[in-house]
């Protein structure tokens, strides 16, 4: 039976409703902290010098293996307090000094948005997302339940989704560190050529140049002098390695909150880790499903990316399958 | 959410106020910022359930309700009731539900499986999990971190897809971190069921198919 046009409107309004309150309705547990500001214009978050350049001191940088959302690309830029130090003792957990801001903007053609992370002089960590107009020239503060954009060309369906902040804790506290895309393996100065959707680094934004610059203590030696690589047993499987670090290993890791579930996908900076079999095939159906509610990853992708599908098929498949042949 | 269901009998529908009214609680209750430390998201020790902390987990399950749609319904000598011998171990694997039907125009929103472990509506259909301790298909796995994370955030274990209608975890996320680890400690206490619960559909899938 047809409905009518009203009825139609009325359940799209009442399923995004329901929608949005169960995207948001995580919200502030007990343990959590009452609410701090953001400023309501990006512009004032230290993005940008007056003039609208970048602001002097922070540097932009990009990690090796990004992470996947719809095709929108992206530009990050950090910015470290003066004279304040990254402890990077622990290669795959850098412990970032209160002060530090990170931003990272998402394009389609125009600046679509820009989230802000910072570590607050207490310690404490927090998020903002900020939605660009459509000329481009000012990004407003975005409600803590996130938003969805209508009409943007190169996204699927034309729609963009910014993050609730909830959306942002679910992923950046479930890995050890923080800020996802800056770290020793991210940031090697050996550059995996075959990883999906890098752009080059800026200049002077490598582990080496970090070293130079004095923003990082404890930095074990050795990786400066053996560059951090995934120990792919061919450059296809250390690429698709590469992208389950970066998409994946946020979550599924052995030092986090879903250790029990006994996947890892992380891989360290350092040393080499057991090439342990992976449920290839479930992870292959997980990456692929249309269904929202079980696809992977579960936030931030709208249309699964094909490219690193295929290339997790090639890479990591066939060699996973011949270690388990090998297994004794 | 409604909780005084008028009949199990399949299928059911209820008022659109009882969902609005879910959404509209979990809207209102937004933070409007977010903040941690770093220590507060640390893998926590396994819970150490002391008899007290089980009796009082089984206290707060009776009575909040769990029992309604985490164990299945049947028609028994008196009325429906729930199926204890099956006490929270979710829709059952065996129940291949049929294509939700497809309601007419009207308030009415959602439909019910007799089992009352089966809920479709305006956000897909969903199938209630599995809370028996089962390594495999319940919650033998998980940690009182993951279950207390998924209660306050309302997704599966604190990490994944969101938790969906009914459950009311906009209610539950309020309780206290000691309520919520008592809970858990019961659940944990309570004989391991295997019934793997089929994943949830989305509004597109759920009148095509059930599987």
């Amino acid at each position: 039976m047809a409905r009518k046009p009203h009825f139609e409107h009325r359940r799209r309004a009442l399923f995004r409703a329901a929608v949005v309150g169960l995207l948001a309705a995580g919200t502030a547990a007990a343990s959590w902290t009452p609410p701090d500001s953001w400023p309501d214009r990006l512009q004032d978050t230290g993005l940008y010098a007056t003039d609208g350049t970048i602001a002097a001191g922070l540097l932009e940088f990009s990690p090796q293996y990004p992470l996947w959302t719809d095709g929108a690309s992206k530009r990050r830029w950090i910015y470290l307090p003066p004279g304040s130090t990254i402890d990077a003792t622990d290669p795959d957990a850098w412990n970032f000094p209160p002060g530090t801001r990170v931003w990272k903007e998402f394009a389609s053609g125009r600046p679509l948005e820009t989230r802000v992370i910072e570590r607050g002089a207490d310690g404490r960590w927090r998020f903002a997302a900020y939605v660009w107009n459509e000329s481009g020239t000012d990004a407003r503060l975005a409600p803590p339940e996130g938003a969805t954009l209508e009409g943007i060309e190169g996204m699927p369906a034309g729609r963009y989704r910014v993050p609730s902040r909830e959306d942002c804790v679910a992923c950046h506290e479930a890995a050890p560190a923080r800020i996802l895309g800056f770290g020793a393996l991210q940031l090697s100065a050996d550059r995996d050529p075959l990883a999906p959707h890098a752009t080059a680094a800026p200049e002077g934004s490598l582990l080496p140049d970090l070293a130079a610059r004095g923003w990082l203590s404890g930095l074990p030696a050795e990786l400066l002098t053996a560059p951090p690589r995934i120990d792919g047993r061919t450059p296809e499987e250390r690429a698709a390695l590469g992208w389950l670090h970066g998409n994946c290993g946020h979550c599924h890791n052995d030092r986090g909150s879903l250790a029990s579930l006994g996947l890892v996908l992380a891989r360290p900076s350092s040393g080499a880790r057991p090439h342990e079999p992976l449920p290839i095939t479930r992870m292959l159906e997980r990456l692929r499903s249309t269904n929202p509610f079980t696809r992977m990853p579960p936030a931030g992708v709208q249309v699964a990316d094909q490219e690193a599908i295929a290339l997790v098929e090639r890479g990591l498949a066939a060699s996973h399958h011949v270690t388990e042949e090998k297994r004794p | 959410m409604n909780r005084q269901l008028p009949s199990i009998f399949s299928p059911l529908s209820v008022a659109s106020p009882a969902l609005a009214a879910a959404a509209l609680v979990a809207a209102l209750g937004l933070a409007t910022q977010v903040a941690r430390a770093d220590d507060a998201a640390q893998v926590s020790a396994p819970a150490r359930a002391s008899g007290a902390a089980i009796e009082r987990g089984r206290y707060l399950v009776t009575t909040s309700g769990c029992h309604d749609c985490h164990t299945p319904w049947r028609v028994g000598p008196q009325g429906p009731e729930p199926d204890m011998s099956r006490a929270l171990s979710g829709h059952p694997q065996d129940l291949v539900m049929p294509p939700a039907p497809r309601l007419p125009d009207g308030p009415w929103i959602a439909s019910i499986g007799a089992t009352n472990t089966a809920w479709s509506g305006p956000w897909g259909t969903s199938f209630t999990a599995n809370l028996t301790p089962d390594r495999e298909t319940g919650l033998g796995r998980w940690t009182l971190e993951n279950f207390r994370e998924a209660i306050r955030t309302g997704r599966h274990m604190g990490r994944g897809r969101p938790i969906l209608p009914p459950m009311p975890y906009p209610m539950y996320k309020h309780m206290t971190d000691e309520d919520l680890a008592a809970i858990f400690a019961y659940l944990q206490s309570i004989p391991a069921i295997r019934n793997q619960v089929p994943d949830p559909l989305p509004p597109a899938q759920q009148v095509a198919s059930a599987q």
